[in-house]
C-alpha cells in the first residue's frame, strides 16, 4: 500500500468517524433548537397576554374613556399574528421570515406596554405632551378624515415641489458635467446658493410668490435641485473616460455619449442625489406647512398643538412615518429596478 | 458565419507619413511620444506592434483610432486622411470596457446602436454571439462574466460594425495563459475569416510571431519604429516551430536584451 493510499484510508476512516460524531451530536442539539425556535414564535403572543392582562386589571390612574379602538387594534393585531402563525406552520418561507421577525415585534410591543404603563397606568410622564397609545389610537381612527385629507394636501405639494426639482436639477447636473462652460457658469451659483437650507428662503418665498402654496412649491423644488444637481454633475463628471473613447469609435454621436452613456454610467450617483433630494424635500414641506400653508400633515400638528392635543401631533407623525417610509422604499425599488447590472446594492 | 466579407474587395490600408506626436505634460514640458513614424501596412495584413513601455506603441494605436491627432503629419486609412474617430476602425482595450449597465447582447449592439441601426440588425447581434462563443450567455451582464468571456464580448462589439480596421490594445495582456493562447486562436480565426486589418499591440514576443504577418519593433524616448520583422512561418502556425526561437531572438537582439543569459534560459 502506497504512502498516499494510507494516507487516504485514514482520512476516510476520519471522516467516519467525525460523521458518526456529527449526526449523533447533532439530534441533541436539534432538539434544544426546536424549543427555543417554537418559543421564539410564541414570545410575541406571551407578552400579547401580559399586555392584556396590564391592560384590564392595573386601574388606570389618567383619566382617559375613548379605549375601545385601542382594545379592538390589540385583538386585531393578536389576529393577524395567529393567522400567520397559522399558515408558518405551513409554508416554510412564511416561518423563516416570521422566525427573524418575532423578536422585532415582541420589541415592538414591549416598547408601547412601557408606554401604557408609564402613562395611563402609573401617570409617569405629564400630560398633555405624553398621551396613552390609546389616545393617539382613537385620534388616527376618529380623526382619520382631516389626517387624510392633510396627506393628500402633503404629497400634493411635495410630488409637485420635487418634480420640478428634479426636472430642473436633472438638466443642470448633466450639463454642468458634461459642458465646461455651463460649469463655469452654474458651479458659482450651485456653491453659494445650493448650501443655504430652501427652509431660509422663506421670507422671501412668501413675499416673491403671490400664495403661500406657490411659495412653498418653489421651496421644495429648490430644496431637492441641490442634491441632484450636485450628484448628477459629479457623476457625469466621473466616468471613465474609456467608455467615451469606446463610444466614439462605435461610431457615436455626442448625443449619444451623453444619453447612452454618460446618464447611464453616472446613475448610481444620480440615485444618491435623488434620495438626499428626497430627504431635503420632506424637511422643506414641514417646515413649510408649519409656518404658512394652510393644509397638510405640518399643518395639521401645528394646528392639533394648538389645541394642546398631543394625541393626534403623534398620530400625524405616525401618519408622516408611513407615508415618508414608503416613498422612500418605492425609490429603492425603483433604483434596484434600474440598476440591476451593479454589484452589492443596499437593500432597504 | 459571417464570412461575407471574405468576398468583398480587401479594404483597410494605413500609411502614416511621417508623424510625430508631441505630448504636453502637467508642468508645460514637452514630451516627444512618436518621432517621424512612417510605415505602410497592407489590406488584410496583421500587423504586431512590439517594444518596451514607453515606445509610443499605443500612442500609434491611438492616432489609427482617432482618439488622439497627430503633431506632424497624416495618417491616411486606404487614401483618405483620419480625423477623429469612425465606426470603420474598431478597438479593443486591454480593460475589456464593457458597458456595465447593458447586458453582453446589448453591449455588443452597441455599434449599431450608435448609428441607429440596432432594429434591423437584430440577427446579426446573434452571429456575433455565437461568432466569439458566448451562446448562452446574451442576457447576462458584464459583472458576471470571467475577464476571457468579457474579452470577447468586447471583441464582438468592436466587430459588430464590420470595421475596415482592427486596432487590439494588448487585449489579451490581463488573461490567464491558457485563456490568452485559446483567444488568440480566435482572433486569429476570426481575422482569417473577415480579412480585416489588424493592428495588435503586445508585450508578448511570442504573441506577436503566432498571430502577426509582420512585427513592428520600437524603441522609445521618442519613440520610433527600429525594425521591421517578417514573420515567415506558413499557417497555421504551430507554436512549437523551429523558427519560433530564431525571430524571438532576432527581436529581442533588436531590442537590446539578446544577452548570453536570455539565450541559455530560453535554450
Amino acid at each position: 500500500m502506497s504512502v498516499l493510499e494510507q494516507t487516504n484510508q485514514k482520512k476516510t476512516e476520519l471522516e467516519i468517524k467525525l460523521g458518526v460524531l456529527k449526526t449523533s451530536g447533532k439530534s441533541g442539539i436539534k432538539k434544544k433548537l426546536k424549543l427555543l425556535s417554537i418559543l421564539k414564535f410564541l414570545l410575541p403572543v406571551l407578552l400579547w397576554g401580559i399586555f392584556w392582562a396590564a391592560h384590564l386589571f392595573i386601574a388606570d390612574r389618567q383619566a382617559f374613556s375613548d379605549g375601545k379602538h385601542f382594545d379592538w387594534l390589540l385583538i386585531v393585531l393578536l389576529g393577524v399574528y395567529l393567522i400567520f402563525l397559522t399558515i408558518a406552520y405551513f409554508s416554510k418561507d412564511i416561518r423563516s421570515r416570521l422566525a427573524d421577525r418575532a423578536p422585532l415585534i415582541t420589541a415592538g410591543l414591549m416598547i408601547v406596554l412601557i408606554w401604557e404603563l408609564a402613562t395611563l397606568k402609573f401617570n409617569l410622564l405629564p400630560l398633555p405632551y405624553f398621551p396613552p397609545p390609546a389616545k393617539v389610537v382613537a385620534a388616527l381612527v376618529t380623526d382619520w378624515q382631516t389626517l387624510w385629507i392633510s396627506v393628500l394636501y402633503s404629497l400634493r405639494l411635495l410630488g409637485i415641489g420635487y418634480f420640478i426639482g428634479l426636472l430642473v436639477g436633472l438638466p443642470c447636473g448633466t450639463l454642468m458635467g458634461w459642458y465646461s462652460g455651463f460649469n463655469y457658469w452654474l458651479n458659482p451659483v450651485l456653491r453659494f446658493i445650493g448650501p443655504i437650507p430652501a427652509t431660509a428662503w422663506i421670507p422671501i418665498a412668501m413675499a416673491v410668490f403671490p400664495t403661500s402654496f406657490a411659495a412653498s412649491i418653489f421651496l421644495i423644488a429648490l430644496a431637492s435641485w441641490f442634491p441632484v444637481t450636485v450628484m448628477t454633475w459629479s457623476g457625469i463628471a466621473n466616468v471613465n473616460k474609456a467608455f467615451y473613447e469606446v463610444a466614439r469609435t462605435l461610431g457615436g454621436s455626442e448625443y449619444y455619449l451623453i444619453t447612452r452613456v454618460a446618464v447611464p454610467a453616472a446613475l448610481p450617483s444620480i440615485f444618491v442625489g435623488l434620495f438626499m433630494g428626497m430627504g431635503t424635500a420632506f424637511v422643506t414641506l414641514v417646515v413649510g406647512e408649519l409656518l404658512g400653508v394652510k393644509a397638510g400633515l405640518g399643518w395639521y400638528i401645528q394646528w392639533a398643538q394648538g389645541w394642546a392635543e398631543y394625541a393626534k401631533v403623534y398620530a400625524a407623525l405616525f401618519v408622516m412615518a408611513v407615508i415618508f417610509s414608503g416613498l422612500i422604499t418605492l425609490l429603492f425599488r425603483f433604483r434596484d429596478k434600474v440598476l440591476v447590472w451593479q454589484r452589492g446594492l443596499i437593500k432597504w | 458565419m459571417v464570412t461575407a466579407e471574405k468576398t468583398l474587395p480587401r479594404a483597410g490600408a494605413i500609411v502614416f507619413e511621417n508623424v510625430r506626436k508631441i505630448f504636453v505634460d502637467p508642468e508645460g514640458r514637452e514630451v516627444e511620444a512618436l518621432s517621424s513614424v512612417k510605415l505602410a501596412i497592407q489590406p488584410g495584413e496583421f500587423v504586431s506592434l512590439v517594444g518596451p513601455s514607453g515606445c509610443g506603441k499605443s500612442t500609434l494605436l491611438r492616432l489609427v483610432a482617432g482618439l488622439e491627432t497627430a503633431t506632424e503629419g497624416v495618417i491616411k486609412l486606404d487614401d483618405e486622411v483620419i480625423e477623429g474617430p469612425h465606426y470603420l476602425r474598431g478597438l479593443v482595450f486591454q480593460d475589456p470596457t464593457l458597458f456595465p449597465w447593458l447586458t453582453v447582447r446589448r453591449n455588443i449592439a452597441a455599434g449599431l446602436e450608435a448609428r441607429g441601426i440596432a432594429k434591423q440588425q437584430q440577427d446579426e447581434v446573434d452571429k456575433y454571439i455565437e461568432l466569439v462563443g458566448l451562446t448562452g450567455f446574451g442576457d447576462s451582464f458584464p459583472h458576471q462574466l470571467s475577464g476571457g468571456m468579457a474579452q470577447r464580448a468586447a471583441l464582438a462589439r468592436a466587430l459588430v460594425n464590420h470595421p475596415k480596421v482592427l486596432l487590439l490594445d494588448e487585449p489579451l495582456g490581463a488573461l490567464d495563459a491558457f485563456t490568452r493562447m485559446q483567444l488568440q486562436d480566435e482572433i486569429l480565426r476570426i481575422w482569417q475569416d473577415r480579412g480585416t486589418t489588424e493592428v495588435f499591440v503586445t508585450h508578448d514576443i511570442d504573441e506577436a510571431i503566432y498571430l502577426s504577418d509582420r512585427i513592428i519593433v520600437m524603441t522609445p524616448r521618442p519613440g520610433k519604429i527600429q525594425e521591421i520583422i517578417e514573420v515567415p512561418i506558413g499557417r497555421p502556425r504551430s507554436r512549437n516551430h523551429p523558427d519560433f526561437f530564431r525571430l524571438r531572438s532576432r527581436i529581442l537582439e533588436v531590442l537590446h536584451f539578446a544577452k548570453e543569459q536570455t539565450l541559455s534560459y530560453y535554450l
